[in-house]
């Protein structure tokens, strides 16, 4: 049971607060302090991390934080992660409640990653299961990990202009093998727009992480 | 007029007529006109592409990587086809495969080379050079490239890790000093090198001979050289994307540093080249700047400022700065509006370019920007309409415009479409 707002201490606040602010220097101490040395529950510590990413994904949404910002965000907490998670598993704590299960590749033919890597993460720290299948990723591919990991939503990525028609082979194949019904697919990438997303086929498309984040919400009814 | 008037001129082993050197003299005049602010007679068309031609020419992208005779063909031929003001040096995008797989570059991965022989090249994005090396960098560059970057960007210069300390050698320690350059592994990597040099000679001589051939054609390059703004140079083949967003926080004081001293060799580098290739536009295309990617703070404090200074350096070389402003940079162009007026020619891949217009047009010409979703999966008659749009908000208001596609033409457009492009231009502005 996650511990209420009201009662956090103040320097639980300022760890939030440190996190939120980028201010790395002295959010990392702070956080391996609580773990390490006062032996804070880490799913506690965990809990903060998130309730600073909240405020880091509205900061995104509101223009004040760009991408530099989510890729800090997300080495911070990868930080922080590679800490608590071993006493997490030490201590027997079982994987959290996640809203639902995203699967997300770059399609076949490209390569690149940056994008949907900070997708990755936004889902993630939004409460999300992820499963990144990687780039160049073939159609049968998708469709044997589709049906392994049974996602809610399907993101696929590409940045190429040679990614619409990728895109637009994958989601017919969904089709085709009679798989489409079971999720939604999403697409995003430097130069997706809704004439792609009309000639791909696909549900919706996103210009940045938050978009998706806010569409998977949607789809999943998850509360914002 | 005397006989020898109508004679033609040879550029290398390419007869140019005197009606090739009008049709080219007014297609480069268009070009510079709009670069001055002045109008020209018609609203220019440029054509730039990396694999396209390939597509039309019915050969593949791997041929237009490795195939000399081949990729002169089918760039020569669109050129003739489509009849552009200014055209980008073709094959200077595509036609290196030989010249890469002997120098065994490692930054790309290229069809024949990683990727199939239908597929475009791309770029992978790694840390080239570790946040810790900054200082290295900053002390000597060349020393830094020499011993730690280049064998970590291409094979062939694996051995240049072994080269001695230059700085310090002296009397006779100079002669002690040069005992690596007797290493097998030294002597390997100057034999490749040298190698890959006379293929690059070999790819130069046709690109060069390309060039003359389109000139005596009629057609001029919209651009000799190109070059790169500094903080993408350090993001994309240094740091990597990510690495480089993590130093805007932990390297700040370093970063700029490093920025600084790479708009001076960038632009000396830049000039070299321009004046080399006897044109004064340069291509500048720009990765880092969209309003996206990062605040309009961190631009103004790590983007803009040695961008602009590499910028102004060039112009008072009297060369023209061509930046390809990549993604939507909307909220940019009051920032970007800092430059002497005519002195440059703003590409604009996604930004409004009526917006730009508004903000820009008396600043510099401007260059663009058919969305490669209308190139690849429109209908000639959308591409017209498209056309007919930009024509009346900017050409017809004034807007030095040169009609392009938002980042040249992809490689997968109809050609179709493309004629539309031309066909639509020439009906509605000349």
């Amino acid at each position: 049971m996650a511990k209420p707002t009201e009662e956090w201490t103040d320097e639980e606040r300022q760890l939030v607060e440190w996190l939120a602010d980028m201010n790395e220097d002295d959010a990392l101490p702070l956080a391996h302090r609580f773990l390490l040395e006062d032996k804070v529950d880490p799913m506690h510590v965990l809990d903060l991390c998130r309730a600073a990413m909240d405020i880091v994904g509205k900061r995104f949404e509101e223009g004040e934080y760009f991408l530099p910002e989510l890729v800090l965000a997300g080495e911070m907490l990868d930080t922080i992660g590679a800490v608590a998670k071993p006493l997490i598993k030490a201590a027997g704590g079982g994987a959290a409640q996640t809203h639902g299960r995203v699967l997300i590749g770059t399609v076949h033919g490209d390569l690149h990653d940056i994008g949907k890597n900070i997708v990755t993460f936004m889902l993630d720290i939004n409460g999300f299961e992820v499963k990144d299948i990687g780039v160049d990723v073939p159609v049968s591919k998708f469709i044997e990990e589709i049906q392994a990991f049974q996602p809610t939503v399907v993101g696929l990525s590409g940045f190429l202009t040679l990614a619409f028609d990728s895109m637009k082979e994958t989601i017919a194949a969904f089709d085709a093998a009679g798989i489409r019904p079971g999720f939604k697919v999403m697409i995003g990438g430097g130069q997706i727009d809704e004439t792609v997303r009309a000639y791909t086929g696909a549900d919706a498309f996103g210009v940045n992480a938050v978009e998706a984040v806010g569409l998977c919400r949607d789809w999943m009814g998850v509360a914002a | 007029m005397s006989e020898s008037t109508y004679a033609p001129t040879m550029l290398g082993a390419h007869a140019q007529t005197p009606e090739a050197k009008a049709a080219y003299d007014a297609r480069y005049e268009r070009i510079l006109a709009c670069a001055r602010l002045e109008q020209p007679d018609r609203m220019p068309v440029a054509m730039q592409s990396f694999f396209w031609p390939a597509t039309h020419g019915g050969i593949t992208y791997q041929e237009l990587m490795y195939d000399y005779h081949k990729a002169k063909k089918v760039c020569f031929d669109v050129v003739a086809e489509f009849e552009p003001d200014g055209v980008y040096p073709l094959l200077m995008g595509t036609n290196m495969g030989r010249a890469l797989e002997k120098l065994e570059f490692k930054q790309l991965q290229w069809p024949g080379h990683g990727v199939g022989p239908m597929q475009p090249f791309q770029y992978l994005d790694r840390e080239y050079m570790k946040a810790e090396e900054y200082d290295d960098f900053l002390f000597d560059p060349t020393g830094f490239y020499l011993h730690t970057y280049l064998p970590r960007v291409a094979g062939a210069f694996e051995g240049f890790d072994k080269l001695p300390d230059f700085p310090g050698l002296h009397y006779f320690r100079l002669v002690n000093g040069i005992r690596p350059f007797a290493l097998p592994e030294v002597r390997a990597s100057f034999e490749k090198i040298v190698a890959a040099a006379e293929e690059t000679n070999v790819f130069f001589a046709n690109h060069l001979d390309w060039v003359n051939q389109i000139n005596a054609a009629g057609f001029p390059l919209i651009n000799g050289g190109n070059s790169i703004a500094p903080y993408d140079f350090i993001a994309d083949y240094f740091r990597g994307a990510t690495g480089m967003m993590k130093d805007l926080f932990r390297h700040k004081e370093k970063l700029k540093q490093v920025l600084d001293k790479a708009a001076v060799f960038i632009a000396r580098m830049t000039i070299t080249n321009a004046r080399a290739a006897n044109h004064p536009i340069v291509f500048i295309p720009i990765h880092w700047a969209p309003d996206a990617f990062m605040s309009p703070k961190q631009f103004e404090e790590f983007w803009w400022p040695s961008f602009r200074r590499l910028m102004m350096t060039l112009i008072e070389a009297d060369l023209i700065p061509m930046p390809l402003w990549e993604a939507d940079c909307t909220k940019r162009l009051e920032v970007i509006k800092d430059i002497p007026p005519g002195k440059c020619i703003y590409w604009f891949e996604r930004t409004d370019m009526v917006k730009a217009f508004e903000v820009l047009g008396d600043r510099v010409a401007l260059r663009g920007n058919l969305s490669p979703s209308l190139m690849t999966t429109g209908q000639p008659h959308e591409v017209d309409a498209a056309v007919k749009r930009l024509v009346d908000e900017v050409w017809r208001k004034g807007g030095k415009l040169i009609l392009d596609g938002a980042f040249g033409i992809p490689d997968e457009t109809p050609a179709p479409n493309v004629r539309a492009m031309f066909d639509a231009a020439r009906k509605y502005a000349g």
